[in-house]
């Protein structure tokens, strides 16, 4: 299981759909432990009845069906499929439309999906997904990208209420790729993940779907600025270690004759 | 286990060949510099010796040519690049500069012995101006502006014309690497010229390719992968003519190359990333989340005025 980890932060996160379903397949027994810890690019389905996308993963899937959050409906349809209780759906329904507000004035654009559901001892687990797809053929403003993809998984355990305070525990990632080509520079890809983690301890005065959002909110931002001043500045200094680039004020040796 | 267990009752166990296809896979996809850790893993997760070596020995020869990496030759007389255009069989690689034959171990990747090159496999002494003219003048080019750089040039054709009145074919490859697996980094540029000299009309065509890759992986995993491809030509003229001007385009198209990826960095924060997310949101200001109740009421008013519609 070490091993089968080590090689998933190994191989570029392009391959990372090829590299688990071959480690799944060499590692039958690990399968539950491989996907849970390894996050793959995100699929959607549609909602039939109001016509309406809707995120996959591991927290709505019952047997082949997937839940979705608009309709709480299984699709393809399913009987007895499980619904979280009454309570919990009336917070899932108001998580969807705030979050569908909060992902369109951050992401201008891109699918979105909530789901909660009961933990043990009065607690519960909620999952916040993004996907959005920023190519300039799909939902990019600024029609900069060839091709780029954002997707981000947040679930957030909720501990029960104790004297007016609850333990929020995150556990964020976000997979992306983005690729710009044109005649003069090439083809530049950059493509990468990440997960990081979070606990608090809040008072639940102001309501679970505020202190949720205020904590994905903020990890959100911690994530896409690591991505961009950490892990892109890496691979930056590296290719100018390997040819670094002349110091100021040398002119290009231009071809002769 | 039986070879190619197909039997449809076996059909969720794999078969020794398909686990050493999947071995091969993850060690050719290995980045650079960490074929070795990649080794390591897949020798584990398959816990069967003999099946990984089978796959070892099928892919790092593949892994080893694909990214030009240099080995130290046993007499200390340099590097030998790992390259198609330099491979004699699958263990043995003409190193052009020292006129030797080295044979390596793939998978340990060392190199184990050399020999002098023989007489047929070296260049006529008209083509030998050519290329060593070029290669002396690419690698003083090369030792100024890789740190950590190897080059080589090949005859790939014509490589025994006697004089003037025939065409012929040089490879330059150009391989630099630097490997810092404690801080979690590592990255190879490589580029592929290919020189085809004319002899009518008096013309030498170049066409290139650049690739470079960098990969950073503490507490994550984020790949760099940037390549272009080139055309450009010159007029075929003495050696030491031909070796400056082909040696100044691969100069200034990889100098080019360079800034424009500078480039796309530089517009990575503000322009190309926001297109996936931005920093802030629309409104500049964080989400409200302690007065998100007017988002549901708005809702509301809009759902009530379609219906009432």
């Amino acid at each position: 299981m070490e091993a089968a980890m080590d090689l998933m932060r190994r191989i570029s996160p392009k391959e990372s759909e090829t590299a688990l379903s071959t480690l799944l397949s060499l590692l039958p027994h690990h399968s539950a432990d491989l996907l849970s810890q390894v996050d793959l690019p995100l699929q959607v389905c549609m909602d039939q009845h109001l016509m309406k996308e809707f995120i996959l993963c591991e927290y709505n899937r019952d047997a082949d069906s997937y839940r979705s959050p608009w309709s709480n409906k299984y699709f393809p349809p399913l009987e007895d499929g499980p619904l979280p209780s009454a309570q919990l759906r009336k917070l899932e329904i108001e998580a969807n439309e705030v979050f569908t507000v909060y992902r369109d004035q951050y992401y201008e654009g891109g699918i979105s999906s909530v789901y909660i559901w009961e933990d043990h001892n009065e607690s519960f687990i909620a999952c916040f997904l993004i996907k959005k797809d920023g190519s300039r053929t799909g939902h990019g403003r600024r029609g900069y990208l060839q091709e780029g993809s954002w997707d981000a998984v947040h679930v957030i355990e909720v501990g029960p209420e104790e004297e007016g305070t609850a333990h929020y525990c995150l556990t964020s990632t976000v997979m992306l790729s983005l690729t710009t080509e044109n005649k003069s520079s090439g083809t530049f890809n950059l493509s990468g993940s990440i997960r990081r983690q979070m606990s608090h301890d809040l008072s639940v005065a102001e309501g679970h779907l505020c202190n949720m959002g205020k904590m994905i909110e903020e990890m959100e931002g911690k994530l896409r600025n690591s991505l961009d001043q950490v892990y892109f500045g890496k691979t930056r200094e590296m290719v100018c270690t390997l040819r670094p680039p002349p110091p100021d004020g040398i002119q290009l040796r231009l071809p002769e004759n | 286990m039986a070879d190619g267990g197909d039997e449809p009752d076996e059909a969720e166990e794999l078969s020794g060949r398909q686990k050493a296809e999947i071995a091969k896979w993850f060690l050719a996809n290995a980045p650079a510099g960490e074929i070795q850790y990649v080794a390591k893993d897949v020798r584990s997760i398959l816990g069967d010796d003999g099946i990984y070596e089978m796959a070892a020995a099928e892919a790092y020869p593949v892994h080893n040519k694909a990214h030009l990496i240099a080995l130290q030759m046993p007499d200390r007389s340099g590097e030998v690049l790992i390259t198609a255009y330099g491979e004699l069989d699958k263990n043995n690689y003409f190193e052009p500069r020292t006129a030797q034959v080295a044979t390596v171990d793939h998978v340990k990747q060392v190199c184990t012995n050399v020999r002098p090159a023989s007489d047929e496999e070296l260049p006529s002494p008209y083509i030998e101006e050519f290329r060593s003219t070029l290669a002396d003048e690419l690698s003083k080019y090369v030792g100024e502006t890789y740190p950590k750089g190897t080059c080589a040039v090949y005859c790939i054709s014509g490589k025994d014309a006697e004089g003037p009145g025939a065409d012929f074919e040089f490879v330059i490859v150009i391989s630099a690497a630097k490997y810092s697996p404690q801080n979690f980094c590592n990255g190879r540029w490589q580029s592929i010229w290919n020189v085809d000299f004319k002899d009518d009309p008096q013309f030498v065509e170049i066409k290139g390719k650049i690739l470079v890759g960098s990969h950073y992986f503490e507490e994550g995993n984020v790949h760099l992968d940037a390549k272009n491809e080139f055309k450009d030509s010159t007029i075929f003229q003495s050696p030491e003519d031909c070796a400056a001007s082909i040696t100044n385009i691969i100069c200034h198209r990889e100098t080019e190359f360079m800034a424009s990826l500078e480039e796309s960095y530089v517009h990575l924060p503000d322009t190309t990333f926001k297109d996936l997310r931005r920093k802030l949101p629309v409104t500049r200001t964080l989400f409200p989340w302690n007065n998100t109740l007017q988002f549901s009421l708005t809702r509301d008013i809009t759902r009530e005025l379609e219906i009432g519609q």
